[in-house]
């Protein structure tokens, strides 16, 4: 399946109503996107503003009401669910707010999961798993339970889950939402490493401008409508910024 | 395009399909070795219906094989008539009562677990595997229950009927008699079970991935 195309992925006009009684909420209003193969893309906007509803709909979660979703070229919307499941499975690695860990699997179990939907031999899948969770520096805690490990350790054993079956796509949503400061960033540093490493193009969506730095390009999201695309280099300009008025 | 990719998908879903049934297995029993104590309170209701229900089949054995030995005075057959309706009552509704409390435990079990089932779906699986783990892990749980509840029911019902009847009619029912009872036992609190665990596995599975994301519980 060599594309080459240069995006990965394409949103067309998404369009995503909720309604409630007789009020109507459009969490998006037309959302087009075009994402680069490799890139590491974050999504701004604050609480409400439509980010997770714009992730579950690139990750074939959620269906828009109107619009389309390309993945590879490919229009998710005619995928059926065995497609759908192989696309989560192979192409996409997700990453939660709430990390979302099997809690009565250990790191190992919870990384090999995915190989197992994909049919990869298990013996096969727990040295891959082990190579994973020695990456996101986790090796020595492969027998641990989500609970005894903390929330910092637990999304990097996410990451490494995400990883499973190298997928060209990893979707974060708010992934440091529940971590402190310094092991927010932390997580976000190791995010671009695997992006630099092993080239999969990274969609993470954040409310925090501190989270932001290591983007090559933000989209900034508001009421469901993109309002403005920022490169790195405008970036790096206000985060310079920034740290001036520091 | 598309068409390479379906045709790759295709035998990926083959995979996902084959593959995992051992490891839906030992996911299933890991996951009622982890959460033991609910497990435990799920087991606890089928064991008390499958109880009941042994103590009533060994007793009507008890009486048949006590009359038939000559151990037990042979009651009139109004009486007789009278007991069975009585005995089919009582089993229908044990059984009854077992099914609710089995779906109910199902439902509980399936419902704080949707945040589970959703991730599970993220990473690729089919909702037939997730069907399969619910039931599976039904299955493990209505066979130990049922043994069990068979075992306490039985070990009731002996003691009761022999002070009440005599040993002797404790021994008539014999060795196949006891092991018939059990067979009945398993097959019913398991086919119970199973029963009662379909319809919530079917919603869980098919339920989709943002919906049991979404579910903060
Ligand atoms: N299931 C839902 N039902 C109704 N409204 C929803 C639902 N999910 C999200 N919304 C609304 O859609 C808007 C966008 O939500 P969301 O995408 O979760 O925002 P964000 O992730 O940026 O915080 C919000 O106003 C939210 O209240
Ligand atoms: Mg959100």
């Amino acid at each position: 399946m060599a594309t080459s195309s240069e995006y990965i992925v394409r949103t067309k006009d998404l369009v995503k109503i909720y309604t409630m009684g007789s009020t109507e909420l459009r969490a998006l209003n037309g959302v087009s996107v075009d994402i680069k193969r490799g890139e590491y893309l974050s999504l701004m906007g604050p609480s409400g503003s439509g980010k997770s509803t714009l992730f579950n709909a690139i990750g074939g979660l959620d269906k828009p009401d109107e619009g389309s979703v390309f993945i590879n070229e490919v229009d998710i919307a005619q995928l059926d669910a065995a497609e759908l499941a192989y696309l989560r499975c192979r192409q996409i690695g997700y990453i939660f707010q709430t990390f979302n860990l099997i809690p009565v699997m250990t790191a190992l179990e919870n990384v090999t999961l995915p190989m197992i939907f994909a049919g990869v031999p298990s013996d096969e899948g727990v040295e891959r798993g082990m190579k994973l969770l020695d990456t996101v520096g986790l090796g020595h805690r492969y027998h641990h339970k989500p609970t005894e490990l903390s929330g910092g350790q637990q999304q990097r054993v996410a990451i490494a889950r995400s990883l499973a079956n190298d997928p060209a796509i990893i979707l974060a949503d708010e992934p440091t939402g529940n971590l402190d400061q310094r092991t927010g960033t932390e997580i976000i540093d190791l995010l671009r490493k695997m992006n630099e490493d092993h080239g999969v193009t990274i969609i993470s969506a954040t409310h925090d401008p501190k989270m932001l730095s290591v983007s090559d390009r933000v989209v900034h999201i508001r009421d469901g409508i993109v309002e403005r695309i920022d490169l790195r280099e405008d970036l790096d300009i206000t985060i310079g910024g920034i740290e001036e008025h520091h | 395009m598309q068409q390479t990719y379906q045709n790759k998908s295709f035998t990926g879903q083959e995979r996902i399909l084959e593959l995992p049934l051992k490891k839906a297995f030992s996911i299933a029993l890991q996951s009622i070795r982890v959460r033991f104590w609910r497990s435990m309170v799920t087991a606890a209701g089928i064991l008390l219906g499958i109880a009941f229900l042994a103590t009533i089949l060994i007793r009507a054995r008890m009486d048949a094989a006590g009359i038939a030995q000559g151990l037990l005075p042979k009651p009139d057959p109004e009486a007789m008539a009278a007991a069975t309706s009585r005995n089919t009552w009582l089993v229908a509704m044990s059984l009854i009562v077992v099914t609710v409390g089995i779906a109910n435990s199902m439902l509980m079990s399936v419902t704080e677990r949707f945040k589970e089932i959703g991730t599970m779906k993220c990473l690729g699986a089919l909702d037939a595997f997730v069907r399969r783990l619910f039931m599976l892990e039904a299955g493990f749980l209505g066979v130990i229950a049922s043994s069990l509840g068979w075992l306490v029911g039985t070990l009731i019902m002996v003691i009761a009927g022999g002070f009440s009847k005599g040993w002797p009619v404790v021994g008539a029912v014999g060795i196949m008699g006891y092991l018939e009872t059990f067979v009945w036992c398993v097959v019913i609190g398991t086919v119970l079970t199973l029963a009662a665990t379909f319809f919530p596995a079917q919603k869980a599975a098919s339920m989709p991935p943002v919906m049991a994301l979404r579910s903060e519980i």
